[in-house]
C-alpha cells in the first residue's frame, strides 16, 4: 500500500517536474522535415515551405496555450474555418466542465504532401509526439504521452498561412 | 541549474515511467476500450470494479466528461463523440485511475470541398482548368480513407470530360482541357452520391485568321477644306469602306465584342492607321482611297490579308 502511494507520489512529481523542464528549456520541439521532392501538381518553393512550417508550427505552440488557458481568442491567428471552430468548442466545453488540458509538443515529424494546383491550400503529414495533462478544477489527473499522425490543411491568408483542417488518424 | 534541473527531470520521469509500466498494464487492461470508433457513432466502454468514477475523453476537437458507476458500461449515444482524433481517456476512481487511448475515424463522406480555377478561361486550352476536392462527412471531419472521386466537365458541345481519381489523405486533384466550343460549362465533382458543381465560363480564344475586304464607299465624304478656297468649295474625296469577315478563334469561335483590330494603310506621302473595337463580330472603317495605297489589317498577333488599292 505504502509503496504504491509512493509510486503514485513519485510519478505525478516527475509528471510536474517534467512539464517544467519542458516549459523552461524544452519549448521548442524536435522538428524533421522530410524533403519534398514533389507535392503534386504545383512547384513548392523553399520560401512557401518555411512558411508553412514556421506557421504550423506556431499553431502548435498557440493551440496549447489556448487549451491551457481555456482562451479561445488564442486561436485567431493561426487557425480558420473547421480547425478554429472545433478547437474553439472544445476550449468552451473545458471551460463549462471547470477542465484544462496542456499539450505539451516535443517532436514532429513532417511531410508536405499536397500543394494545390492554384496555390491556394497546402496539406501536411505530420507525425507528432507530445504529453496531455488533464486538469480537472485545478487537480492533474493525468499525464499521457502520446504519439499521433496529424493530417493539416493550411490556407494562404494576408500575412500567413492558417491552419483549416487539423485532424489526427490511425497510425 | 536550468539545465541541471532538465536532466535530473527527464531522468525521473523515465524512471518513474520504467517503474510505472506494469502499473499501466494493469490499469488498462481492466479498462476495456474500442481501438477505433466511427465518427458519431453509438459505442459504449465497459467498466469493472465498483463505487463511483468519472471518466474524461479528451482531444483537441473535442472533450467529454462523465460520472459513471464502475461495473457497468458507459454508453455514448450516435453524435457525442463526432470530431477524428486520437482522443486520451482517463478513468478516475475513488482510489485509483485508468489510462487509455483510442481513435474517432470519419464517417461516410457526406460533403465535399471544391476548388474549381479558373472561373473563366479561353477555348482549347490544354490542363488549363483545375479541381481540387477535400472530401468531409457530417461532421466535417477529413474523410482519409481512400475513396474515389470522379471529375466531369459537362454542357458544352461534344463529348464532356470524365476523370476518376482516387483520394489520397482526403484529398483528389485534376486537371482537365478546356472544349474547343465557348460557352458556360458544369465542372462536377462526385463520390458516391455527394457531388458539388462550378460553373466554368469558356471564351473564345485569340483569333486565328483575320480577313478584310475593301470597297469605294457608296457616299463620298466632304474631305479636307483647301486653302485659299471659296467656303462651300470642297474637294470631296473618295474614300474606302473596309470590312473584316466575322472574327473567329482557332475552334471557330466569333471572338467577343471590343476586340482591337488595326487597320494599316500605307500611301505615296505617309501613313494612317485606325484601331477598331469589333461590333458584332466584325471590325469596319473607312480609310482614304490613295491610289497605290497599300491596306493590312492585324489583331493581336495575328495579321490579315493585303490589300492594295489601284491606280
Amino acid at each position: 500500500m505504502h509503496k504504491t502511494l509512493l509510486l503514485v507520489g513519485c510519478s505525478i512529481f516527475a509528471a510536474m517536474l517534467g512539464f517544467a523542464a519542458d516549459q523552461t528549456g524544452a519549448d521548442k520541439p524536435a522538428v524533421r522535415l522530410a524533403p519534398t521532392n514533389t507535392v503534386g501538381p504545383r512547384t513548392l518553393e523553399k520560401q512557401t515551405e518555411t512558411a508553412v512550417v514556421r506557421d504550423y508550427l506556431e499553431a502548435w505552440h498557440n493551440m496549447s496555450a489556448a487549451l491551457e488557458q481555456n482562451r479561445a481568442e488564442l486561436l485567431e491567428a493561426d487557425f480558420v474555418g473547421t480547425a478554429k471552430q472545433k478547437l474553439s468548442d472544445t476550449i468552451h466545453e473545458q471551460a463549462r466542465l471547470g477542465m484544462e488540458t496542456r499539450y505539451r509538443d516535443t517532436a514532429h515529424d513532417l511531410r508536405l504532401t499536397f500543394y494545390s494546383p492554384e496555390g491556394m491550400s497546402i496539406q501536411l503529414l505530420d507525425t507528432v509526439d507530445y504529453q496531455v495533462q488533464i486538469v480537472d478544477h485545478g487537480k492533474v489527473l493525468s499525464t499521457q504521452p502520446v504519439r499521433a499522425r496529424y493530417v493539416a490543411v493550411l490556407t494562404p491568408t494576408e500575412v500567413r498561412w492558417k491552419v483549416r483542417v487539423f485532424q489526427a488518424e490511425p497510425q | 541549474m536550468t539545465f541541471t534541473v532538465k536532466v535530473l527531470g527527464r531522468l525521473l520521469v523515465t524512471a518513474m515511467l520504467l517503474t510505472a509500466i506494469p502499473l499501466a498494464i494493469a490499469q488498462t487492461g481492466t479498462l476495456r476500450l474500442p481501438r477505433t470508433v466511427e465518427a458519431g457513432s453509438a459505442f459504449s466502454i465497459p467498466t469493472s470494479g465498483s463505487g463511483k468514477a468519472v471518466l474524461y475523453i479528451v482531444g483537441p476537437a473535442q472533450v467529454l466528461r462523465r460520472e459513471v458507476k464502475l461495473g457497468e458500461s458507459i454508453s455514448f449515444a450516435a453524435g457525442d463523440l463526432h470530431n477524428a482524433g486520437r482522443y486520451v481517456v482517463v478513468l478516475v476512481g475513488e482510489s485509483s485511475s485508468e489510462n487509455g487511448a483510442f481513435d474517432v475515424v470519419a464517417s461516410h463522406p457526406a460533403s465535399l470541398s471544391f476548388l474549381a480555377k479558373p472561373s473563366r478561361l479561353p477555348v482549347g486550352l490544354q490542363n488549363g482548368i483545375s479541381g481540387v476536392v477535400y472530401v468531409f462527412d457530417t461532421y466535417r471531419n477529413l474523410v482519409i480513407a481512400p475513396t474515389e472521386v470522379s471529375f466531369e466537365l459537362a454542357g458544352v458541345a461534344g463529348a464532356g470530360q470524365t476523370r476518376t481519381v482516387a483520394t489520397r489523405d482526403g484529398v483528389a486533384w485534376t486537371k482537365l482541357n478546356s472544349a474547343t466550343k465557348e460557352g458556360a460549362a458544369q465542372f462536377i465533382a462526385r463520390d458516391g452520391s455527394v457531388s458539388a458543381t462550378r460553373v466554368i465560363q469558356q471564351v473564345p480564344g485569340d483569333p486565328c485568321r483575320l480577313r478584310m475586304n475593301a470597297r469605294l464607299s457608296n457616299q463620298k465624304l466632304q474631305g479636307q477644306k483647301l486653302s485659299g478656297s471659296k467656303p462651300g468649295d470642297q474637294k470631296q474625296e473618295k474614300r474606302l469602306t473596309l470590312e473584316t469577315d466575322p472574327v473567329r478563334d482557332c475552334g471557330g469561335n466569333a471572338v467577343p465584342d471590343g476586340t482591337i483590330v488595326t487597320f494599316k494603310e500605307i500611301y505615296k506621302d505617309g501613313e494612317a492607321t485606325v484601331d477598331v473595337p469589333v461590333k458584332r463580330g466584325v471590325a469596319r472603317t473607312e480609310m482614304p482611297a490613295y491610289p497605290g495605297a497599300t491596306i493590312s489589317v492585324a489583331t493581336g498577333v495575328v495579321m490579315g490579308n493585303e490589300i492594295r488599292w489601284g491606280k
